[in-house]
């Protein structure tokens, strides 16, 4: 190869590249040296779910820690499957989400990419996600010997009642109480509301990232999303996340203006839906991208601010309580499936790629409903890929490249019509 | 005893067919259920029959167009037999909130199996503060009046009293069928007991209660000869293959007691009879004996499984999984460490509907009696 061009395909490249990732490393290195030096500064930790009210946590000083977080890095850095068959030796069955299992055989062992989470000194389960966390926070509860407090959102399958909103604003007092007892400390209301401010603007900054994809071509993809998207898991209701989010939200719409896509010719648009497949990211990421294909949006990072609508920052701790129990996974399929053609409307998506992940039934169960749904009323092809987040023994190369490469075609074939 | 047996064989052989037969003969409109958080007595209250759904004995085709291959069985059947029309004759279907999979169940059969109405209980997941006791009571009041709308009837305290008494004394007469068992377990077969227990879930609960006092005085009056069986306890959700019960007893064992949802979690614990009916509706379930998809503390299942062993002194515990269910299989080592602590020896079984070779189980078994 000629000089000239290897120097065109690396400027090409770093003009892909998004500049903010340096700082989001940084953020995370920083947070996780916070949390695993808690103890020395005495600090408090808790252990909560990616979908559980952190923000009682921040606005107390409590140091969260997201198990499911540390599973994604797991997935990502190919360490699931010793994790999963530590588990299995455990006694857990391998049918369960590997998330879980990961993160209950890590504990033992204090293995994975930082050598373990810094030990909980209390565990916040949020359920609106699934049945699983109530599980694997039992689990814990146990192994930890810490205090549990169970966030119990009703599942919403047709709607949102008037008792559910009672159930679940008196745990919003009954969880504040668990962590002044906790902690020998007062909740200070002030840092509460503002706290909560943040954790609405942060959620809308979020918003506005995923946004930008409207944009043709899109200037980031579903794959830069999974990545961006741990501060708002992490650090929803600090100003850190808000700044960030403004950083790279400026980037985006300037790569906007600038007509800078993820992928080079942006010609079909898709939609991903459920969780990423960790160990695969960049394979998949390339195997679309040399299709000219892009996943401009996703409906799993857009469910840390899917559910705004729900939420007042003037009186955050009233409306959060509906604002945690609306979201994404916890609602009836065809409110997912509804949600998911206005996404096809929103993006202006070409076609549907669905990881059925054999990990999470909340998410997975119903999916073959929404596709045909999504077909039916959208028009548009779809493509199902079988594999598992974290637990790399589900998933088959050959068989998922030939499908990937099937939809391609399909793709090109509706194209010339 | 014969007799009483095989109407009720007959029954559990073919639960639709017996639901359409009640139908026909008295026009009661009969509402089916999945789980035993289901209220039976608002049910009953509201003269209308409820049946549970056990799954399907048949092979699995129209439910594969809606359900991956990593649901379990008993989910999977459900909605296969919904689809194919085996439930046609159901007036209509309540999904009391379990485990992600019923949840996905509840949506998929409202959005698929248009006949009937469909009522979801989204009851508390943690059943152990105040403010859950005070949502499971607005949930079945709920409940409550979604029934009367659509089957346009008013429950009334009084009716609800009555089933509350019915399915208290079904539950009483159930209970004292297995105490009397575990005494004398060459009483009756395992495979018998479970025919009962289906039985009743699924046929009219009068009549059922009627068969079942016979039952209890035909046992109380046998005398069984003594045999030297192995005591065994029973866990998991539901017990669906009756089988089992004969492959234990041929490798020289008997299931004395169980932790089933199709077996004493059904019974366990009766209904307050002092106090406003659904309140004490609500009361039984915070206090019956959890399934795993709820919360109740963090080591009660496993101090109601040892006690359960040491009252009804068994030697072994077997645990029966239906494949991917999640809330059993996160439950299961920490109950078997419990058990481990306690010296009591057990086996882990993973079935699905239908069962691996019978060889292989009856190795299995053979090869853990011989252990205990
Ligand atoms: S992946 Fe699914 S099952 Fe696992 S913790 Fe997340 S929501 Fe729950
Ligand atoms: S067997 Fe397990 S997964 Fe299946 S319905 Fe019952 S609790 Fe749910």
């Amino acid at each position: 190869m000629p000089e000239n061009t290897v120097d065109a395909e690396k400027t090409e490249k770093d003009k892909r590249k998004i500049k903010a990732i340096k700082k989001m490393k940084e953020i995370m290195t920083f947070y996780y040296i916070d949390a695993k030096t808690a103890t020395e500064n005495n600090k408090k930790v808790a252990w909560i779910t990616s979908g559980g009210p952190v923000e009682p946590l921040i606005a107390m000083d409590i140091i969260p820690v997201y198990p499911e977080n540390h599973g994604a890095m797991i997935g990502a850095s190919k360490m699931g499957v010793d994790l999963c068959e530590k588990a299995e030796a455990m006694g857990y069955a391998s049918d369960l989400c590997s998330y879980a299992r990961s993160d209950i055989s890590c504990a033992t062992v204090n293995g994975g990419p930082i050598g373990g989470l810094p030990k909980p000194d209390m565990l916040i389960c949020g359920n609106n996600i699934c049945g699983t966390v109530l599980k694997w926070y039992e689990i814990q509860a146990r192994y930890f010997n810490v205090p549990l407090f169970i966030f119990d959102t009703p599942f919403c399958h047709t709607g949102y009642y008037e008792e559910m909103r009672r159930y679940v604003r008196s745990q919003v007092d009954e969880y504040i109480e668990f962590l002044e007892k906790a902690t020998g400390r007062k909740l200070d209301r002030d840092r509460m509301e503002e706290v909560g401010r943040l954790s609405v603007a942060g959620q809308r900054m979020w918003q506005a990232v995923l946004d930008t994809t409207v944009n043709k071509p899109a200037p980031m993809s579903a794959f830069d999303a999974f990545f961006h998207l741990a501060l708002i898991v992490t650090l929803r209701g600090t100003q850190t996340a808000v700044d960030y989010y403004q950083e790279l939200l400026d980037e985006m719409n300037e790569r906007a203006k600038d007509g800078i896509g993820a992928v080079p010719n942006e010609r079909y648009r898709l939609l991903w839906d459920n969780l990423p497949i960790w160990y695969r990211t960049k394979w998949l990421s390339e195997k679309f991208a040399a299709h000219d294909a892009c996943l401009v949006a996703d409906t799993y990072t857009s469910a840390w601010c899917g559910s705004l609508r729900y939420m007042d920052e003037n009186d955050f701790l009233n409306s959060m309580a509906e604002g945690y129990t609306r979201i994404y996974l916890n609602i009836g399929v065809d409110e997912m499936a509804r949600s998911v053609c206005d996404m096809v409307d929103k993006y202006d998506v070409d076609g549907l790629v669905i990881h059925s992940n054999r990990s999470c039934k909340p998410y997975s169960l119903g999916q073959y409903d929404i596709q045909r749904i999504v077909e039916e009323k959208k028009g548009i092809p779809s493509l199902l890929i079988e594999a598992d987040m974290c637990d790399e023994r589900m998933f088959s190369e050959s068989q998922i490249e030939t499908r990937i490469e099937a939809f391609i075609e399909m793709l090109k074939q509706r194209n010339r019509r | 005893m014969q007799d009483l047996l095989r109407e009720m064989a007959e029954v559990v052989r073919d639960p639709f067919a017996y639901g359409r037969q009640l139908k026909t003969d008295t026009g009661t409109k009969v509402v089916g259920y999945v789980c035993t958080y289901a209220p039976e007595e608002i049910i009953l209250a509201a003269g209308a029959h409820p049946l549970r759904l056990f799954g399907t004995t048949g092979t699995i085709e129209r439910a594969d167009a809606h359900l991956q291959s990593y649901c379990c069985s008993l989910v999977r059947g459900v909605l296969e037999e919904g689809l194919k029309g085996g439930t046609d004759f159901l007036d209509g279907m309540v999904f009391p909130h379990t485990c992600d999979s019923i949840q996905r169940l509840s949506d998929l059969w409202r959005m698929n199996v248009t006949q009937g109405f469909h009522v979801d209980a989204v009851l508390p997941v943690k059943l152990d503060t105040q403010s859950a006791r005070q949502y499971m009571i607005d949930v079945l009041h709920r409940f409550k009046t979604d029934l009367e709308r659509e089957l346009d009837c008013s429950i009334t305290d009084e009716n609800l009293s009555k089933a509350i008494g019915l399915m208290n004394e079904i539950r009483r007469l159930l209970r004292r069928i297995y105490e009397l068992r575990s005494h004398q377990p060459g009483l009756m077969t395992g495979d018998a007991l479970y025919t009962i227990v289906k039985a009743t879930m699924i046929m009219d609960r009068v009549r059922c209660c009627e068969i079942l006092r016979e039952v209890v005085g035909k046992m109380e009056a046998a005398k069984s000869p003594h045999t030297n069986t192995k005591r065994l306890l029973m866990a998991g959700g539901i017990c669906n293959q009756p089988q089992i019960h004969d492959l234990i007893e041929a490798a020289g064992g008997a299931v004395v007691w169980d932790d089933f949802c199709t077996g004493s979690r059904y019974f366990e614990a009766l209904v307050s009879t002092d106090k406003n009916p659904i309140t004490a509706i609500a009361e039984r379930f915070l206090r019956r004996a959890v399934c795993p998809a709820k919360h109740a503390g963090l080591r009660n299942r496993a101090e109601d499984l040892i006690r359960m062993a040491k009252e009804r002194e068994a030697k072994g515990v077997i645990f029966l999984y239906l494949k991917f269910c999640d809330p059993h299989a996160f439950d299961y080592p920490y109950l078997k460490d419990a058990l481990d602590q306690e010296g009591v020896p057990s086996l882990l079984l993973e079935v699905e509907d239908p069962l691996p070779a019978e060889g292989q189980l009856q190795t299995r078994f053979e090869a853990f009696l011989e252990m205990i």
